[in-house]
């Protein structure tokens, strides 16, 4: 009863957004501020977590794979799936849901508390279309892009690790990279960042939005916003590869 | 003018506001007082629309905003103005952008008519040097005033202020209560003051109404109040010696019984 009371409110406030801007310059400006600051802003951590991955994903393989009949190509091809297909979507995401999630709850719990979000309803301005569907829209344009990023950042990371710690040349690797690739795993990559960005950015948006006390409970709500968010990205995750692979 | 009809407000099963009537006047500063629970702030928020009521109806110059449909509510509340408790001033923005806020979003002014906009409301508010400045950088009165100049930027007809002096030194309480009655004349508003500063009390309420959990328990001006027989209104009034002494002052001086502070600890024995 209690997830059927909060989904209901939480579709409630989805449905609410829609609704004709008042000033579609000041939305925009607001969208834009948006992409700026949850996802260009969010690039470091991204750029650093995929290196990492991808050359990690190289060192442990090439661990496992010690047989002789296994060409070393293989190596690359290894990284590069579990790199499109699970580390840059989910991890990337993951680690997004923490750090935008976060910002998310936070920030409109900031408002809510403050009495901000009462000022711009009293305005006549509806605050679910203002405060909630630029952050939405943002994560939704900015996260697929990020995970692209993560994709060949991961990659790059791997074929890095690989040299360097003597594993297999770059020519081995961009050889393995080119072998048996789908293409459709790159889509599958995507359909999972753009459900991701919308749980990242919907489910603290809606825990921001709805805060009522202090500067307790906005915490609270913060970190309820980022648990909830990783369960459903791990639920969704689970889902779409049932679905689609 | 505001006409406040029946007005039933309830959380939870608990009737916060039962059946409150009054009507708001045009031109004057009308107060409503209460002590901490009686659900002013609540019958503010109704009237603002902010809460739904549960029952009656709120009239805006004979048009009936609690029967109004979204689209005439949001037209509605581009002519009401509203200073909070704690100023509610946007952290990120500065006072300047603040302010020039709902003319950004609501009118189609140049940059330029805007900025003479934004200088016109600051003057009128007394400041004049903190256009740069960010809301964590201003005192509690500035943010006040800040509150006041965003609030009458878009020459609102109903100008709303809950607790303007909550958290403010007397000597800023009358700076603000003084601001919010010269608004009041200068623009012919209908203003509401919540609040439970006795002092903006006699200074601004033209008229006064009190809540009593969550009840209108009585209505009157600040001239009227003083001798008011209502117990309950007396007893909130009155609640330190330092009043009820000033009080009984007030009194032996209406009666000529004192003509000046010397006489009057002699004739309070």
């Amino acid at each position: 009863m209690y997830f059927f009371n909060h989904f209901g409110r939480f579709i409630l406030m989805i449905k609410g957004m829609f609704t004709r801007p008042e000033n579609h310059k000041m939305y925009w400006k607001e969208l834009m501020h948006q992409c700026a600051e949850l996802g260009i802003g969010s690039l470091g951590i991204v750029a650093i977590i995929s290196v990492f991955i991808g050359a990690v994903s190289t060192v442990q393989t090439a661990y496992q794979l010690v047989s002789p009949v296994i060409p070393l190509a293989t190596i690359a091809q290894i990284v590069r799936d579990t790199v499109i297909l699970e580390f840059a979507p989910t991890l990337t995401c993951i680690v997004l849901a923490g750090v935008v999630g976060s910002k998310i709850a936070s920030e409109l719990g900031n408002m809510r508390v403050s009495e901000q979000i009462d000022a711009l309803e009293i305005m006549g301005i509806n605050t679910k279309a203002y405060l909630v569907m630029p952050k939405i829209l943002a994560c939704l344009i900015m996260i697929p892009l990020l995970v692209v990023i993560a994709m060949t950042l991961g990659i790059w990371g791997g074929r890095f690790a690989g040299e360097a710690a003597n594993i297999l040349s770059n020519e081995v690797f961009d050889r393995g990279l080119l072998l048996d690739f789908i293409p459709y795993n790159v889509t599958f990559a995507l359909t999972k960042a753009y459900t991701f960005a919308f749980i990242i950015s919907g489910i603290p948006a809606y825990y921001g939005y709805n805060v009522k006390g202090g500067a307790l409970e906005i915490g609270q709500s913060s970190t309820s916003a980022v648990v909830t968010s990783c369960v459903a990205i791990l639920l969704a995750d689970y889902v779409l590869a049932a679905l689609m692979l | 003018m505001i006409e406040v009809q029946h007005i039933r407000k309830g959380f939870d099963g608990r009737v916060v506001i039962d059946d409150v009537s009054a009507t708001l006047e045009t031109g004057k500063c009308n107060l409503i007082i209460g002590s901490s629970g009686s659900g002013k702030t609540v019958l503010m928020k109704c009237i603002v629309g902010l809460f739904e009521p549960d029952a009656g109806d709120i009239i805006y110059d004979d048009q009936n905003f609690t029967a109004m449909n979204t689209k005439d509510k949001k037209a509605m509340r581009q002519q009401i103005g509203m200073l909070f408790q704690g100023s509610a001033l946007f952290d990120s923005m500065t006072v300047e952008q603040n302010i020039m806020f709902p003319l950004d979003m609501f009118s189609n002014q140049t940059k330029g008519e805007k900025q003479k906009r934004v200088d016109e409301v600051l003057d009128r508010v007394h400041l004049t040097d903190a256009h740069k400045k960010f809301p964590a950088e201003i005192s509690g009165g500035m943010k006040k005033r800040v509150g006041i100049a965003r609030a009458i930027v878009l020459n609102p007809r109903y100008l709303f202020c809950d607790e303007p002096n909550s958290g403010l030194d007397p000597q800023t309480s009358l700076v603000i209560d003084k601001l919010i009655r010269e608004i009041t004349t200068d623009f012919n508003i209908t203003t509401v003051v919540n609040t439970h500063d006795m002092n903006s009390v006699m200074e601004i309420g033209d008229k006064i109404i009190y809540m009593y959990q969550g009840l209108k328990e009585w209505e009157g001006t600040n001239k009227e109040i003083i001798f008011s027989k209502n117990e309950k209104l007396n007893s909130f009034i009155f609640a330190s010696e330092f009043l009820q002494d000033a009080k009984d002052m007030r009194m032996l001086e209406m009666k000529g019984k004192i003509s000046d502070d010397r006489d009057m600890n002699e004739m309070l024995k």
